[in-house]
């Protein structure tokens, strides 16, 4: 099966290279996970897939007409706004079928009146929920507490299953242990 | 009141009325409020430096205005955290009390713009307010959605393929534009105060996001009725009226 994504020794920083050479691909039905110690530069090179950050050598292949959703691990800013979280995942075009059950009764509130966790939930779902061939997740189970974590793992099984391609920044190792196909572990960068 | 000599001014301020706030509401979702103060002053400027060059002061206004949305955002990336603004604002503060300090024709026409004379608008003026408010109202309903992605979600557009910039550029310059003519007839701080003060309160009350726009536009609706009546009444200049009515809003109700 041809790859949705193929990284072939791709050096991704800003300013400067902050990644060793990677090399990974991802196809369809596909979660691979990257992880590290911090400062390895995970999620430099989810922002150079995504278009964000700087590649210094190698080269990142998608396939074509690939549609590409990205989470990140800004919090949309959604203080002061009177934004409920059913309209957030109208915004992006996102079914909202993987939420939780206990999120479905806080879908008419504002975002700004719900807990940092149902928050987060609901923005991840507005990333995830959208047609999108490739997903790219960073650090997707921050503010999570144990239940949000199991069903985000079992969301993400279910979409790799309907033929997505996930990739996933995290230092969560029990979730990634679980969600994930295949790890690919990133080693410090030295910079001189 | 239903003189014509009230009528039109009456009928140019309602149309305002409606569209500062929804504007303001989005100025507000991207943070860019004193934006509406900035583009108001650099469209009394503009006013008088028309009227001194022998152009329509409402063409000098807005003309002055929609340069300095387009130019705001070809600057963008040098002039963050509002620097823009305050510059455009002082700019445009300057030149306006300048020329009307040095021409008695701009020296009257300056009064009436920082004190907001409403009843000077005439029936050209209502025709481009009603051709702006029509075009204002119709945009913001076709870019909502994208300015809303755009703040929550910047990436959205890139990873997409898309470009933000048409959406960027089109709601500075019609937010410009929308202010250069209302500060031709409401005032500077009129113009402002409908743009800050509706979605400012609206926001810390409203539920969702269609409810907060509601809003904004129901209280600056009634806080334009309002201030226009007490206005005729106490013949008093009208800016000066709806900012206290507004202030008078904000306090009761925040």
């Amino acid at each position: 099966m041809m790859p949705l994504l193929a990284l072939d020794d791709v050096v991704a920083g800003w300013q400067q290279p902050a990644t060793t050479a990677v090399k990974l691909t991802l196809s369809a039905r596909e979660i691979v996970g990257l992880t590290g110690p911090n400062g390895v530069g995970k999620s430099t090179l989810l922002a150079a897939v995504a278009g964000r950050a700087r590649v210094f050598s190698g080269a990142i292949r998608r396939a074509p007409e690939v549609s590409i959703a990205l989470q990140t691990q800004d919090v949309p800013p959604v203080d002061g706004l009177p934004l409920t979280g059913r309209e957030l995942l109208a915004m992006t075009g996102a079914d909202g079928k993987g939420l939780p059950p206990w999120l479905l009764d806080r879908l008419d509130t504002r975002l700004d009146r719900l807990s940092g966790g149902q928050r987060h939930y609901l923005a991840l779902s507005a990333v995830l929920d959208t047609p999108a061939d490739l997903v790219l997740l960073d650090e997707p189970t921050n503010n999570l507490d144990r239940a949000g974590v199991a069903h985000l793992t079992r969301h993400l099984r279910e979409l790799a299953e309907s033929g997505r391609a996930i990739l996933v920044v995290s230092h969560d190792a029990a979730f990634v242990d679980a969600v994930c196909d295949r790890v690919i572990k990133l080693e410090p960068c030295d910079v001189a | 009141m239903w003189h014509e000599l009230f009528l039109i001014p009456f009928l140019t301020g309602l149309l305002l009325a409606v569209l500062l706030p929804v504007l303001g509401a989005y100025l507000r979702l991207r943070e860019e409020w004193l934006a509406a103060l900035a583009y108001a002053h650099l469209a009394a400027g503009g006013a008088l430096l028309g009227l001194i060059g022998s152009l329509p002061p409402a063409i000098g206004g807005v003309g002055a205005a929609v340069l300095a949305g387009v130019g705001k955002r070809l600057f963008a990336a040098r002039l963050s955290g509002g620097a823009g603004y305050a510059l455009m604002l002082l700019g445009g503060w300057a030149v306006a009390v300048l020329v009307a300090a040095n021409h008695p024709l701009a020296e009257r026409l300056g009064h009436a713009m920082f004190d907001g004379q409403l009843y000077f608008a005439d029936a050209a003026m209502l025709q481009l307010v009603v051709a702006g408010t029509a075009i204002g109202l119709l945009v913001l309903w076709r870019l909502s959605q994208q300015l809303l992605l755009a703040h929550l979600y910047p990436d959205f557009f890139r990873i997409r393929g898309l470009s933000a910039w048409p959406t960027q550029l089109g709601f500075d310059v019609l937010a410009a534009l929308s202010l250069a003519l209302a500060t031709m007839s409401l005032g500077v701080m009129g113009a402002f105060a409908l743009v800050f003060i509706p979605p400012w309160l609206a926001f810390r009350r409203a539920a969702s996001w269609r409810a907060g726009i509601c809003w904004s536009l129901v209280i600056g609706l009634a806080a334009y009725l309002l201030a226009f009546s007490l206005a005729l009444y106490f013949d008093q200049p009208f800016g000066p009226m709806l900012a206290i009515v507004l202030v008078f809003f904000g306090v009761l109700i925040a």
